[in-house]
């Protein structure tokens, strides 16, 4: 899949996935991608939890790995 | 989700690592996920706002006394068990860097960035003669029960920790 703007919070622990995506978020344009990878396990119901509660659209999801892979579309 | 801004509000009253570390985590997370985020730090819960140079506060023996066992900033605070003088703090410390867990002061200056309300209690920095000038730069205005009770009133979300 294309995106706009790739986020690598590999490694990353809690908060910091969530914060890493918010911040990207912040600095895109409506409609863009973003592909976000992370590690922190939390990540994998965090990161639709904060997609959810901020609006956006979690276009698809995936693991590989142990990777956690997301594509975001922002709202 | 509502056009409504959700709120959340935490009263920060220990300022014990073990307890600043979720106050902080939950703070970012929810300014990251567009709440208005209030945090009320009183008690115990102010030190870690004070400034990490300022070796003591305090006015007289007694409040100088109670601000020895309360170490300024969030370098100074201590794990709420098995401190062990120290030890238990710099392993939770060592942990968190191994865990790729950001300090609570790291997290805290994220918060600052994020534009979370940082409000210091007015009654504790008198009571305990913490001068405003002693405490970090960029915080709110200090502030009472009376408007931390309205913000909690209002908030979807709120906390003591």
């Amino acid at each position: 899949m294309e995106f706009d703007r790739a986020v690598d919070a590999k490694g990353q622990s809690c908060p910091m996935p969530v914060l890493m995506t918010a911040k990207a978020a912040k600095e895109m344009e409506s409609g863009q991608i973003m592909f976000l990878e992370a590690t922190d396990g939390g990540a994998r119901s965090d990161i639709p939890a904060w997609v959810s509660q901020t609006g956006n659209e979690l276009v698809e999801s995936s693991e590989e790995g142990g990777v956690l892979k997301f594509y975001i579309r922002k709202k | 989700m509502s056009d409504e801004q959700e709120s959340m509000t935490i009263i920060a009253f220990s300022g014990d690592l073990d307890k600043l570390w979720p106050t902080m985590i939950l703070s970012s997370t929810a300014a990251a996920t567009g709440m208005n985020v209030t945090v009320f730090f009183t008690f115990w819960g102010l030190f870690p706002l004070v400034k990490e140079d300022v070796r003591i506060t305090g006015k007289d023996a007694m409040t100088k006394m109670l601000a020895g066992m309360n170490s300024p900033g969030f370098q100074g605070a201590k794990l709420s068990k098995m401190n062990m003088g120290g030890m238990g703090k710099w392993m939770m410390r060592k942990v968190a860097k191994k865990g790729n867990l950001m300090p609570p002061e790291d997290l805290f200056e994220i918060c600052l960035d994020m534009g979370v309300n940082i409000w210091p209690c007015q009654m504790t920095m008198d009571l305990l003669g913490i001068e405003p000038e002693q405490m970090r730069p960029n915080l709110g205005e200090p502030v009472g029960a009376a408007t931390a009770l309205q913000v909690m009133s209002k908030s979807n979300i709120s906390l003591f920790i």
